[in-house]
């Protein structure tokens, strides 16, 4: 047999399943800091733009395993340092899913706040002035009238990036986390066969951005219904 | 806050007063005042970049000019200036309901292009207004009927031609129930063979007594259906009256001029 794990599949699926919720949580906070992101770099006002670019700037050019590295380490000094302000004193410890989930959600959203900085620069002036003028309030126009279409066009942009975030799991296994690549390499140096070890954990991560890729067309597709008669 | 009431011009629909804006140092508007009464067909006129367009934004605030009033009906536009020195609305509240009695028809349309037809036809009136859906879905489907595209209520607005898309955005803005129309050049955008289907609804609308501001460039129309015709230049008012007046008798040569090189 190719792949021969001698009892140690169940780590790498375990592996898998911490995987596949280290990048879900990842990606639903770094949606959020990207839309925010986007929000305040397109800002007029320079408190919000100047942020938001030095954000983008700094998180773009360094490598990711620093900031795990960074956060894992620094994290809690950081939390404690800033609860100290608000007259906090205990002590404050980080785990490791959740400095991995930080990191790779502050790397995750400094990109998709360009994705999203892109594609709200699509959308047309006369979309908001259209719903402005029917008495809808700021808030209902970009959610009801803008977001839907910065979202379909942001989907593909999102997908690359969420297939890059799946992958950059692999870094959060320096911190002790068990995910994916962790499990294969304690089960490769318990077994001594790293090989198929390895060759495993390659399946299983290609298995995983295979579905990604399927449910991002799945919603691009969704997200353009006027589309759908016309395909086919 | 309470809005103050104009008791002495109570069938006005529309008021402007003394209205100026600027971009920079270029004054587009140099204080421009106007009422439409109720069921006045209001066509303005002026060639490009005499401001017409600005005026008409301004009246629902899509641009903040720096001076002067506005009173929609009996309720004055409450405004305060910005740190620009350019005014705007003091309560959004206000300002929303009073955008919500005007109805604009853009150049471009502006449909929102991820709804059905009827989905942007009963948007604003459910969520700005609050009619429930049943309502609002019935009274879509008559305006739809009456702008002759009721066979489109499922489709999207990628899948129509610039006129159906132009007669869509005004049954669009009459699902708001709107007291005045306001009109900025509405067939610019459109091929040659399409203006006449859209000029064909507005028509329609001006003879059932629907007070409109239009912006246009169909003359021939404008002196059909108008009841007032205002002539713009260089950010004032430069002659006003019955179209016959302003179209065969003008004053100011300066409307002679531009009478004759755009044969009605």
């Amino acid at each position: 047999m190719l792949m021969d794990l001698q009892g140690f599949g169940h780590l790498l699926l375990s592996g898998a399943l911490m995987t596949i919720q280290l990048a879900l949580a990842s990606l639903a906070i770094g949606l959020v800091i990207g839309l925010l992101g986007a929000a305040a770099k397109l800002s007029p006002s320079p408190f919000l733009r100047i942020p938001a670019t030095l954000y983008t700037t700094l998180v773009r050019g360094v490598p990711e395993l620093l900031l795990v590295l960074t956060l894992y380490y620094g994290g809690a000094q950081l939390l404690m340092w800033g609860a100290s302000f608000f007259g906090y004193d205990e002590y404050i410890e980080v785990g490791a899913f959740a400095a991995g989930v930080a990191a790779l959600a502050i790397a995750f959203g400094a990109y998709a706040t360009e994705v999203f900085r892109m594609a709200l620069l699509e959308i047309p002036k006369g979309q908001w002035e259209s719903a402005q003028s029917m008495g809808m309030s700021r808030g209902q126009t970009f959610f009801r009238i803008i977001f839907p279409q910065v979202w379909r066009l942001a989907i593909p942009g999102l997908g690359n990036l969420f297939q890059v975030l799946l992958k950059d799991t692999a870094l959060v296994s320096v911190i002790g986390l068990n995910e994916i690549m962790r499990q294969a390499s304690v089960g490769s140096a318990a077994t001594k066969h790293p090989f198929d070890f390895y060759l495993a954990a390659a399946v299983l991560y290609l298995a995983l951005t295979l579905l990604a890729t399927l449910v991002t067309e799945i919603l691009e597709r969704l997200s353009k219904p006027e589309l759908r008669g016309r395909r086919a | 806050m309470r809005a103050k009431l104009y008791m002495k011009n109570s069938n006005a629909a529309l008021e402007l007063i003394n209205i100026h804006k600027c971009y920079g140092n270029l004054e587009v508007l140099k204080g421009v005042s106007l009422t439409a009464q109720k069921g006045d067909v209001i066509s303005i006129l002026g060639s490009s970049g005499s401001g017409k367009s600005t005026l008409l934004r301004c009246i629902n605030l899509l641009e903040r000019p720096n001076q002067g009033e506005i009173i929609i009906g009996n309720e004055q536009l409450a405004l305060i200036p910005d740190k620009n020195g350019e005014l705007k609305a003091q309560n959004k509240r206000q300002l929303e309901r009073l955008r919500s009695r005007l109805g604009f028809v853009f150049q471009q349309f502006n449909l929102w292009p991820h709804m059905t037809i009827l989905q942007n036809l009963i948007e604003a009136p459910v969520h700005v207004l609050k009619v429930p859906r049943d309502v609002a879905v019935a009274r879509a489907q008559e305006l739809l009927r009456k702008v002759g595209l009721a066979d489109k209520q499922d489709a999207y607005p990628g899948h129509l031609s610039g006129g159906q898309q132009q007669r869509v955005a005004i049954a669009r803005t009459l699902a708001m129930d709107p007291q005045v129309l306001l009109f900025d050049e509405p067939t610019s955008a459109l091929d040659p063979e399409l203006v006449n289907e859209v000029l064909a609804v507005m028509r329609e609308l001006a003879e059932e007594g629907r007070t409109m501001l239009i912006v246009t460039h169909e003359m021939r129309f404008a002196r059909e259906v108008s009841s007032t015709v205002v002539f713009l230049h260089q950010g004032q008012i430069e002659e006003t009256g019955s179209p016959e007046k302003v179209f065969d008798n003008p004053e100011s040569q300066r409307v002679r001029d531009f009478m004759a090189s755009h044969q009605a």
